[in-house]
This record gives structure tokens, C-alpha cells and sequence, in this order.
């Protein structure tokens, strides 16, 4: 555990020494704020669930943005030989890397907290539609967090891992519409692998276990996929 | 301490370490020689569990690389070719990473830090980025995360690579003084260094050890021959026939210097000192001596000898490396 957390502050050290947190949680805080407004000005509701919707289309672009750099970057300059030649897991190696887009993702989240402190000052938000639609975010930004840190697993350009990770992750999103083109059952199946499909009770304000199931094994089956490419490395 | 069983590295279109077996005992440094791409740093690589062998067993402190690896790693502080450096940490941060990487208990860290920053001489620089650094300073960096965690077992891939002549003596002087309690594999393609530091010597080519030994060992065995220099006044072939002749002659290379002199060079093997007789035959035939020597061989011809992959020369590669490998 202590070499996992040494991984991981590593990680968040070289997001916050180079200007990449910075300038990523400055442009979301930006666009984040701009629907913020936007959206409240139109519909007047102290609600933030047009908000969460938007902001999933954000993280669309967030998640490749951090990720790329996890493993491709280790690989590129050779520090990976570092890592694997330590008395470190190849899971720990990952999961510490995990834990590092997590914390980044939780400190992206917290940033966000002017905003329901904002519809309390003008009105009578449902806390707890909020805390569940954070919940929703929170999942689907960690889903693909850890489709980027698979990706990452598989290059050492960073540029390759960053599209890779969009259009995987765009692909999943649109799940459900292929699945209107094939017909049933298989639909059905489309259906509920769509990665939106499971956000709509948590913004809702619904806490449904199978819902917080299927992204959590989502990300354990994305993290288990990113260990075993790691494995391969040895290979080479 | 060490022990390499069989090793081999097969790639889809080509070998790149061969049946390598050798064991290396504690307190020892082994010199790993070889020219480049001979196999030495996929060698280290596999012996530090960063390459899977495509056959035999890698044994460190008793625990097997393929079933026991994060025991067996825990042993180990390995410099790659390249220092696995984080350019944008500073020194000292790097170092306690390391330290933390390789479980060093969290408030033995700094201690730990603060006596290899001081061993490595790094001194001047421990609050710097790495990427402000230069080539001599990050290698010396790459050497200390090797050594943070004060492993049994140290490897070390060129460790010399990129410092000036006054660092490379430090760094010597630094491998030597870690063979007090620490067992020490170095790969290297420069000869000196191994003569000066290493207690014994393994050189590596094409993938397969061709050699073993002491370095004054495998200096006394192999400098076998002796090898005669001279300068005559003669016709090239005429003296070129009249030398092959002579019993034991062999790399006889004859090559005209100007006009009319030519420079003779030739190997004969050792206890058949053939000057007398080369002196007698070149007067002999009314031809003018101006020079006639005997010259050693170096280690550094009898290294080219091993590795170099020349035909006329496998014959005498041969010979020497049996003994050697057997004795």
C-alpha cells in the first residue's frame, strides 16, 4: 500500500510541477462555469443536472488529456525500467497510477463545489440530488480515466493514447444508437452497456446499486485489461 | 549470490542472448564485457526481472526471478543504460521516491536519501530538476537510486557512460568501495574499467559468454603469443613467403611503407621466440634490418580477438576460452 501511494503522489507531483494540472482544471473550471450560467439563466431552476450532463462531454475530453501520460510517457523515456525492476506489482504499479487520476479527478470535483454553493445563495437546491448527481459524474469521469490509462498502457506516444482514449470513449457512449440498428435483443445488451444510460438515476437523484455496479466493475475490468497489457511489456 | 542458469533471449527473427550460465558470489564484481550489441544489457535486463527469459532461471539471493520476483527485486538496485530519471523532480525527491519504491520505511527515508546524495557526490545539486542537470550529473543520479535502498545486489549497465575523466575515477573508486558488503555486476565495453575494478571478468559476444576469468588470469592465459614488429628493406612478397614459412607464424601482415621498406607484423606463439631466426633469414637474403620487436598482446587485442567475428581469427578465439570456461 505505502509503494502504491508512493506512485500515486509521484503522479500528482508531476500533474502539479508541470502546468498540466493547472491549465486543465483552469479550461474546465471555465467551460463548467460557462453552462453553469447558461444553463441557469435559461431555466431558472436551482438544480444542477443540466449542469452534469454537460459536464459529461467534458470529461470526454479531460480524461484523454491526463491519461495519456501515465504509462506511454514511463515507457517513452525509460522510467517504466525503473518501476517494473522495483519490488512493485505490475498491479500496484497501475493502481497507484489509478489512484493519482482519482485524487486529480476528486480535486477537479471539489473546484466544482462553487456551484451549488452558488444555487444555495439564490435558492433551495435538493442537496441530495446533488450529492448523488456528483456521485454520477464522479463514476463516469473514473470510467473513462480508466479507459485512458489502458490506452496509455498500450503506446509510448502520448498522442496516439489521447485519441485512442477519445474515440473508445466516444464509441461506448454511443453504444445505445448502434444498438437501434441491430434490433433485439441484442439492443438490449447495447443498452445496458451504454456507459450515459446508467448516470440518468444518480443525476435523478437515485442511488441504484446495479447502476453503481456496472461502473465499478467497468473500471476494475478496465484496470484488470491495463495490468495484463503491462505484463507484456516483459515480453518484449 | 547470483545464479544464471541457461539464459536465452529469442526474438522472432534473431537470438540475442544464447545458453548464458555463470554465478556470481557475494562480495563479488563481476565485469561484464562485451562490444556493443553483444547481449549485455538484455543480460541485465532479464537478470533484474525487466525482460522474461525465453529459457533458463535467474536465481537472486536464493529466490527465483520468474516465482518470487517482487522478493527477488527487493534485492536488487539496478542502473539501466539509460538513467531512468524523472526530469521533472528534483534530486532529492527522486531519490526518496526510489527509497519509498523500494520499501524503505518511510521515516528512514531522508537518512537514506541524505547518504547517497553525500556517497554519489551529489552534493551540489540535491534541490535541483533533474532536467537542469548535466549527462555526468543524471548518470550519477541513475547510480544513486540504485543504491538508496542499500540493496545486496547492485547492477549496474555502463555506469561510467557520460562522465569526465575525473567523475569516471570517483565512480571506480565509489563501485570498489561497494564490494565491501554488496555484491556488484557491471557491464561495460571500456576494458580499463574492468581491469581496475572488477575481481573477475566474463566477455560476452554474440550473445554467448566466449570468456571467464580473473582479469590478470584471462590477461596471463590469453596473451598465449607474442607479437613480432619489424621494418626491412625487401621486396613485400618475397619477404611475405619467406616469413609464412617459418614454424608457428600466424596473422602475418606485411605492408610496403615506402619506396622500397616494408613493415612486417606477425604472431607466434609463446616459448617460440622467432626473432633470432626472422634477423637471420632477412640478412640472409641481403635484405637491410631496420627494426625487429617483440610486442606483448594487450588485453585489449586479446578482447578484440574474442569478439571480433573475423573467420581467419576464430581459430585461435577458440582455444583460449576453453581453457578458460573449463579452468
Amino acid at each position: 500500500m505505502a509503494k502504491i501511494w508512493a506512485i500515486a503522489q509521484r503522479e500528482l507531483k508531476a500533474y502539479f510541477v508541470s502546468p498540466v494540472a493547472y491549465v486543465v482544471a483552469a479550461l474546465f473550471m471555465l467551460v463548467a462555469g460557462y453552462l453553469f450560467s447558461l444553463i441557469l439563466y435559461h431555466t431558472r431552476e436551482a438544480s444542477l443536472r443540466g449542469l452534469f450532463a454537460n459536464l459529461n462531454v467534458v470529461f470526454l475530453i479531460v480524461a484523454p488529456a491526463l491519461t495519456m501520460r501515465l504509462l506511454a510517457e514511463e515507457r517513452q523515456r525509460g522510467t517504466i525500467e525503473m518501476l517494473m525492476t522495483s519490488p512493485v506489482s505490475d498491479r500496484d504499479i497501475v493502481l497507484g497510477k489509478y489512484l493519482s487520476c482519482l485524487l486529480y479527478l476528486a480535486f477537479l470535483m471539489a473546484l466544482t463545489a462553487i456551484f451549488p454553493i452558488t444555487l444555495a445563495l439564490l435558492g433551495n437546491p435538493d442537496w441530495m440530488t446533488i450529492l448523488t448527481g456528483y456521485l454520477g459524474i464522479y463514476l463516469l469521469g473514473a470510467s473513462f480515466m480508466a479507459v485512458g490509462l489502458l490506452t496509455s498502457s498500450w503506446t509510448n506516444n502520448q498522442v496516439i493514447a489521447a485519441v485512442a482514449t477519445f474515440a473508445l470513449s466516444l464509441l461506448i457512449w454511443l453504444l445505445p444508437s448502434a444498438g437501434a440498428v441491430v434490433g433485439q435483443p441484442l439492443s438490449q445488451v447495447f443498452e445496458y452497456m451504454s456507459i450515459l444510460q446508467h448516470q440518468e438515476n444518480l443525476l435523478r437523484g437515485v442511488i441504484d446499486s446495479s447502476d453503481v455496479l456496472y461502473y465499478v466493475s467497468f473500471i476494475v475490468g478496465a484496470l484488470f485489461l491495463t495490468i495484463r497489457s503491462v505484463e507484456v511489456y516483459r515480453w518484449r | 549470490m547470483i545464479v544464471i542458469e541457461n539464459l536465452s533471449k529469442r526474438y522472432a527473427d534473431r537470438t540475442v542472448v544464447r545458453d548464458v550460465t555463470f554465478d556470481v558470489k557475494q562480495g563479488e564484481i563481476l565485469g561484464f564485457l562485451g562490444p556493443n550489441g553483444a547481449g549485455k544489457s538484455t543480460t541485465m535486463k532479464m537478470l533484474t526481472g525487466y525482460l522474461t527469459p525465453s529459457a533458463g532461471r535467474v536465481e537472486v539471493g536464493g529466490f527465483d526471478m520468474a516465482k518470487d520476483p517482487i522478493k527477488a527485486k527487493g534485492l536488487i538496485g539496478y542502473l539501466p543504460e539509460n538513467p531512468p530519471v524523472y526530469p521533472e523532480m528534483t534530486v532529492r525527491d527522486y531519490l526518496a521516491f526510489a527509497a519509498k519504491l523500494r520499501g524503505v520505511p518511510g521515516r528512514e527515508v531522508k537518512a537514506a536519501v541524505d547518504s547517497v546524495i553525500e556517497r554519489c557526490i551529489l552534493g551540489e545539486v540535491p534541490n535541483k530538476l533533474i532536467a537542469h542537470l548535466s549527462k555526468g550529473f543524471q548518470q550519477r543520479v541513475g547510480i544513486a537510486q540504485a543504491l538508496v535502498h542499500r540493496p545486496k545486489v547492485i547492477i549496474l549497465d555502463e555506469p561510467t557512460n557520460g562522465l569526465d575523466p575525473k567523475q569516471i575515477i570517483q565512480i571506480r573508486e565509489l563501485i570498489k568501495s561497494l564490494a565491501q558488503d554488496h555484491t556488484v555486476i557491471l557491464s561495460t565495453h571500456i576494458l580499463p574499467e574492468v581491469q581496475v575494478t572488477c575481481s573477475r571478468v566474463l566477455i560476452i559476444n554474440q550473445g554467448t559468454v566466449v570468456a571467464e576469468g580473473k582479469p590478470e588470469e584471462l590477461e596471463g592465459k590469453l596473451r598465449g603469443g607474442m607479437r613480432i614488429e619489424l621494418e626491412a628493406r625487401a621486396p613485400q612478397s618475397d619477404i611475405e613467403a619467406q616469413l609464412q614459412d617459418l614454424p608457428g607464424v600466424s596473422n602475418l601482415l606485411v605492408s610496403p611503407k615506402s619506396e622500397d621498406l616494408v613493415r612486417v607484423s606477425l604472431e607466434v606463439p609463446s616459448g617460440n621466440d622467432l626473432r633470432e631466426r626472422i634477423a637471420a633469414e632477412v640478412i640472409g637474403r641481403g635484405w637491410g634490418l631496420l627494426e625487429l620487436k617483440s610486442v606483448g598482446l594487450s588485453l585489449e587485442e586479446i578482447f578484440l580477438k574474442l569478439t571480433t567475428a573475423d573467420a581467419a581469427q576464430s581459430d585461435s578465439v577458440a582455444e583460449p576460452s576453453e581453457v578458460l570456461t573449463h579452468g
